[in-house]
């Protein structure tokens, strides 16, 4: 008897092992796909929005001397040795040129100091101490700024949280503390905002323009929905661009919009459509509706007819019985358009950026001039990793709200 | 019941449903629902059953004619005004709501609050012996559970009428029939009067006072159960209600109600007017008898008697029936007591009462 018990048991975990296995076999082409073109990605994104490797590779000694200093006194003589001394240990140009550009991106004007220092590095080789910072100051007065070595101090470890917290207009000031930056330097929290209210404003002419159309497709027969259907999804059948580019022939000042309004006497001059947030919001709507639609639809044609016509034979008025009955089932395909549409939303680059002013740049644009323009992947990846945040916040906010309505069933 | 139980709660007249203009969903309907009774519209899909319900519900207008209701015409009053309640075969409970609020939805609508509204559904629930399931939601309960969650809330509101579509049809067999005895028992302890659709003759015949039929859209009868099984009006009727076995023949003479019929074998048989008219003698005919009107007999010469060959005996657990086969015509199914089985493949003379072989055209 405990034989054929311990027996069947085998065979049942033998069973499960296969079946793990047969499944892993199937997901496994997907899951290296997703860990290289997904996982990895981001994973590097985070890791560059918290690294900071140019100064502890490049000047090692001069860190270790800087370790011990106060930041507020003269810099150690000692610091300018050790820093000829790296100098001396670099095997190309370019490990300073890396130095150079990282710092002057903190102190203006340390780029030329470094190369400066690091022409003349031969020279250098066989002073001391308190001649190998005379040496320095001969080549530039400004070798004695203590400002300059504090960033090179505050900089001698490989992991920083300084690309994160500019990136929420926040620094840390000369002894540590986090503070905000000054109001005039103050940018990405402003344009933070401007990207969750342009999101949050097109989720909602979204949600406006769907919620009617998604019920009255809901309320044909499968085949007519179908073939208008189709024409929900026309827009994905064209580029961004194109279409993007079509809303500039449309919304200019001379073009078709304002002809037709000008033309039915409506208004007098022609209205600024183009290069505002009116623009932006007009055609990211377009862009955006059909992932507000598609769902909407798929939860109301899950609804049947029944629910409303019950409530009404037990006395709600039609329109009574639609939000109390027939509203509250949707709400699974509202939450999950609104989400959809507004994590989507608080992407866009390309849109903000051809058709509104600079007044309507989200934060994709910030990512896009610092990986593109100003080459300091920290910051981009930074910032790149505060969207990340607020998309996982939403989610988290979605989950609470999908489960917590118990509407699973 | 306070009002006279012959007195006539709903009438249809003259009512037409037309969708498209051309074809009728329903025709020519006239109809009475009297006060108190348990009525039920069979027939089978695409019979206009179910169209009429909606019409009385209010979810679809009468294309003519006019449903009056103790006298006055309804067809103006919305259905939300009309005080029936509804019962689905799908339940239609509201997911999003608890067992408890689904059953209160129709007394929150009327503007019945606290206490009362908190024993009426209280009453409702235990009336469906469903007390303590307040606060489930529908989705953790059974078919059976759910379809009586849904009567509550049909009932809890005092309604003029109750109007049922097919409300029994999504539960397997056993539960069904369960469930068919606890409908009866509930209409007999209230005395709302009911209006009830189903394909299932055998639930119509279980559960009805009355049941009038449809097909094609027409009302082809409407009789007390056992007028309806023992004299049904057309041959439509007593195809769909109840197993039957039909013979084919020619009409030869009719005197005062008895009708004489002659098969293509040569037999003739006498039997009682179903639907003729004025058929005249040499018209196309069916004779129809119930299974249990069939019987062995051992006088194959005798009067309204048949042979045939016992092609099959089929258990039924309380009695038996053979499947006899009769010369150019379809099989005929007799009942029989449990006991010795007649042989099959055996020679057998069957017994056609002529008082229960009703000729139809």
């Amino acid at each position: 008897m405990a034989g054929s018990e311990a027996d069947a048991a085998r065979a049942l975990a033998r069973d499960r092992r296969a079946r793990v296995l047969q499944a892993l076999g199937l997901t496994a082409p997907l899951l290296v796909f997703l860990a290289f073109t997904f996982l990895i990605p981001i994973g590097a994104l985070l890791m560059r929005a918290v690294e900071n490797p140019e100064v502890a590779r490049a000047l090692p000694a001069t860190v270790a001397v800087l370790d011990s200093w106060d930041t507020v006194s003269a810099p150690p003589d000692g610091a300018y040795r050790a820093f000829a001394d790296d100098l001396l240990a670099m095997a190309e140009p370019a490990d300073a040129g890396g130095l150079a550009r990282r710092l002057n991106s903190e102190l203006p004007g340390a780029r030329s100091l470094v190369m400066g220092a690091f022409r003349q590095r031969e020279s250098f080789a066989t002073l001391d101490a308190p001649a190998a910072k005379a040496a320095f100051l001969a080549l530039d007065e400004r070798w004695q700024q203590p400002e300059l070595w504090r960033v090179i101090a505050r900089n001698g470890s490989r992991w920083t949280p300084d690309y994160l917290l500019a990136s929420v207009d926040r620094r840390r000031d000369a002894t540590g503390d986090v503070v905000a930056v000054p109001e005039e330097q103050a940018v990405f929290v402003r344009i933070l905002l401007r990207t969750l209210g342009i999101g949050a404003t097109v989720t909602l002419v979204c949600l406006v323009l769907a919620y009617p159309l998604a019920w009255w497709l809901s309320t044909l027969p499968v085949r007519k929905a179908n073939r208008l259907l189709i024409l929900v999804l026309v827009p994905f059948w064209t580029s961004v661009l194109v279409r993007v580019a079509a809303w500039i022939v449309l919304l200019q000042s001379e073009g078709l919009v304002n002809r037709a309004l000008a033309g039915l006497g409506w208004i007098d001059r022609p209205l600024e459509l183009l290069f505002n947030r009116t623009g932006v919001i007009i055609a990211m709507v377009h862009i955006l509706l059909p992932f507000m639609i598609l769902p909407l639809y798929s939860v109301m044609k899950g609804i049947p007819r029944d629910y409303q016509r019950a409530a009404v034979s037990l006395g709600s008025h039609p329109l009574g019985a639609f939000v109390r009955v027939f509203v509250p089932q949707t709400l699974p395909g509202v939450t999950a358009g609104v989400l959809l549409v507004f994590i989507l939303a608080i992407g866009y680059y390309v849109t903000p950026a051809l058709l509104g002013g600079p007044a309507d740049q989200m934060l994709s644009s910030s990512v896009a001039q610092y990986a593109n323009v100003e080459l300091n992947w920290g910051m981009a990846c930074a910032l790149g990793a505060v969207l990340l945040t607020a998309t996982l916040v939403l989610y988290g906010v979605y989950r609470r709200f999908a489960t917590g309505e118990g509407l699973t069933a | 019941m306070a009002s006279d139980p012959s007195s006539v709660l709903v009438r249809f007249a003259g009512v037409a449903k037309t969708y498209d203009g051309t074809t009728f969903a329903v025709r020519d309907l006239d109809l009475d629902v009297r006060h108190g009774e348990f009525l039920t519209l069979l027939g089978p899909s695409g019979s206009g059953k179910t169209t009429t319900l909606m019409m009385l519900a209010g979810f679809e207008a009468p294309s003519t004619g006019d449903i009056l209701l103790d006298g006055r015409s309804i067809r103006a009053t919305p259905a939300h005004r009309r005080n029936f309640g509804m019962v689905f075969q799908s339940y239609a409970l509201f997911p999003h709501l608890s067992v408890g609020d689904n059953v209160a939805y129709p007394l929150n609508v009327r503007g019945v609050s606290g206490q009362e509204r908190r024993d009426r559904v209280a009453r409702a629930l235990a009336m469906v012996r469903l007390e303590g399931y307040q606060t489930r939601r529908p989705s953790q309960l059974s078919g059976g559970q759910q379809q009586r969650v849904a009567l509550a809330r049909a009932l809890v509101f005092e309604p003029t009428l109750v109007l049922m579509d097919e409300p029994l049809g999504a539960l397997d067999k056993q539960l069904r029939e369960h469930m068919q005895i606890e409908l009866k028992a509930l209409h007999r302890q209230l005395g709302i009067t009911f209006v009830y659709v189903t394909h299932d003759q055998g639930e119509a015949l279980t559960l009805s006072d009355r049941v009038a039929v449809f097909q094609d859209g027409a009302l082809q009868q409407v009789a007390p159960v056992d007028r309806l099984y023992e004299a049904p009006a057309n041959r439509f009727v007593a195809g769909f209600v109840g197993d039957a076995t039909f013979l084919e023949g020619r009409l030869v003479s009719r005197h005062s109600g008895a009708v004489e019929l002659e098969l293509p074998g040569g037999w003739r048989l006498r039997g009682v007017d179903g639907d003729l008219g004025d058929a005249p003698p040499g018209t196309d005919v069916v004779a129809v008898v119930r299974p249990e009107r069939i019987a062995f007999t051992s006088e194959p010469a005798g009067e309204n008697a048949l042979s045939a060959t016992v092609e099959d005996v089929i258990y039924f657990g309380d009695h038996l029936r053979a499947r006899c086969a009769i010369d150019g015509q379809a099989v005929a199914t007799v009942k029989v007591p449990l006991g010795p089985r007649p042989p099959v493949g055996g020679a057998v003379s069957l017994h056609l009462p002529a008082e229960h072989l009703r000729i139809y055209r």
